[in-house]
């Protein structure tokens, strides 16, 4: 577990450029879920295809902040429809933080 | 074609039938026929345990404040019939800021008409669009939407955690806008209390605001009863501290206390402040009432706190799941909504009433039997409810 986090934390360093890549990372950490579909891809839509309410959104959107070291602000949420969403909104944020 | 008005309630009607198929009764429909005193009402007819009213010292049912608002509706009406900086502001509203000033020790006060109201006008004539605003992640629906009508970008923190929050403040150290930390003093869904005096030290080392809701501990914590700030003795370094009449005071209301200057300013920009109704004198008569009541009653916390300390042990020595923090909120946790219907349902059928919290309502997506303690309850009351919680807990075989 603990190697499968630290590949994660040096990807999140190394791999900010690509949106693909943030997709890859936030599929990963979907997974370690076991309620999550395997099927799952950077098409699938949070709401509708992982099950998610408001608060896990918020509370996952917080894990992956801490892995990119970023902060997503709530309102950013909204427009936030599938994983690939979330990843160029974190891949926006980073390049604007940087 | 346009959807129908209703149509996006799909889901949420699905979820309710859902719950009203399982509940024998609608848990968010119960009434209490009347009260007969602070700890018991009548539901369904029956003599009732009151364990889930927020009405922390009884004053609900002052005598005191009961004959305030008497002589006041006698002798200045039922209603101000308008906005503060209209016709809404009588003589009473200005003694009761002022009140609240001696009380917090604070420069300035700001009365509003209900305590959600105090959240969301003081937010959103703090922040705005090009601010950033940072909230415990289990804030107060009044906290969230105060930060919506604000439109300040929202960045939330972990729970209670220093460390978290400033992580986050510290990301946005290149940002041009002002920023805002927002804390509880007392969660009203759990009961856990912030740690302060660690927000203090973030808030310090960043140079930003602080602002506190001590909805839920007012009254409740502290020497004098003044909340959780003044209990971890740092009330000085609290920039607004926002509250409510409707717990330990028994009314209605909310307010902002600060020693900023600049409260007129935000009396002529709150929105939530401006545009509605002040409260009526009367309200305003039994909330100075019960404030005096709890300045020169220091036994009534005491009393709470070892209500708090009875029920909380109680629960704890017949197995049930609650937080380690010994408030007048204690929450038992259990694992699933049905159960938790199950279990609900069983304390009201024996005459207990608590409030049921279901996901996404709750902190960590599992349902809570939220109970709130009175100083007016006995301890023969106290240790009914637990022992009716203790009964249906092993009939549900979950002890």
């Amino acid at each position: 577990m603990l190697v499968f986090l630290l590949r994660l934390v040096t990807k999140g360093q190394d791999m900010t450029d690509s949106v693909a890549d943030i997709s890859h990372m936030i599929l990963q950490k979907l997974l370690e879920n076991p309620k999550v579909p395997r099927d799952i891809s950077e098409d699938s839509r949070i709401v509708e295809d992982l099950a998610f309410d408001s608060l896990a959104v918020m509370n996952f959107v917080m894990e992956i902040e801490d892995m990119l070291d970023v902060s997503v602000p709530l309102d950013k949420l909204a427009d936030i429809r599938t994983i690939k969403d979330l990843a160029s909104c974190l891949h926006t944020i980073k390049a604007e933080q940087a | 074609m346009s959807a129908g008005i209703f149509d996006k309630y799909a889901t949420l009607k699905g979820n309710y039938d859902s719950l009203m198929a399982a509940s024998p009764r609608n848990p968010f429909g119960v009434v209490i026929e009347r009260p007969l005193s602070a700890t018991v009402g009548i539901i369904e007819g029956r003599e009732t345990l009151l364990f889930g009213t927020n009405n922390y010292l009884g004053l609900s049912q002052s005598t005191a404040a009961r004959d305030a608002a008497i002589h006041t509706a006698k002798t200045m009406g039922v209603g101000t019939t308008g906005s503060r900086i209209a016709n809404g502001t009588f003589g009473l509203h200005q003694q009761l800021e002022k009140a609240l000033t001696s009380v917090f020790r604070k420069k300035h006060a700001m009365v509003f008409s209900t305590g959600y109201q105090a959240n969301l006008g003081t937010i959103s004539a703090l922040v705005n669009k090009d601010d950033i605003l940072f909230l415990d992640a289990d804030s107060h629906a009044s906290i969230y939407d105060g930060a919506r009508l604000s439109g300040a970008q929202v960045i939330r923190f972990r729970h209670n955690d220093p460390a978290d929050l400033e992580k986050r403040v510290a990301r946005t150290a290149k940002t041009t806008g002002a920023r805002l930390i927002i804390a509880e003093g007392i969660y009203s869904m759990t009961g856990n209390i912030a740690p302060l005096k660690e927000f203090v030290e973030v808030k310090k080392r960043h140079n930003i605001p602080l602002m506190i809701d001590e909805a839920h501990s007012f009254g409740v914590l502290g020497e004098h009863g003044r909340g959780v700030a003044e209990m971890q003795g740092c009330e000085d370094d609290i920039d607004f501290i926002v509250g409510t009449f409707s717990k330990s005071l028994g009314t209605v209301g909310g307010y902002c206390v600060t020693d900023h200057d600049e409260i007129d300013l935000m009396r002529l920009c709150s929105r939530p402040y401006m545009f509605t109704a002040s409260l009526p004198p009367e309200i305003i008569a039994a909330t100075l009432a019960a404030l005096e009541e709890i300045q020169n009653r220091p036994d009534l916390r005491q009393k709470l706190q070892d209500n708090a300390a009875r029920l909380h042990q109680g629960f704890k020595s017949v197995g049930l799941n609650t937080s380690n923090f010994v408030s007048p909120v204690i929450a038992v946790t259990l694992e699933d909504i049905p159960q938790a219907i199950t279990f609900w349902n069983a304390l009201l059928d024996a005459g207990v009433y608590v409030n049921l919290s279901l996901p996404p309502a709750t902190p960590d997506n599992r349902p809570l039997l939220r109970c709130s303690v009175m100083a007016a309850h006995s301890a023969a009351e106290i240790d009914r409810a637990v022992e009716t919680f203790g009964t249906i807990a092993k009939e549900l075989k979950l002890v």
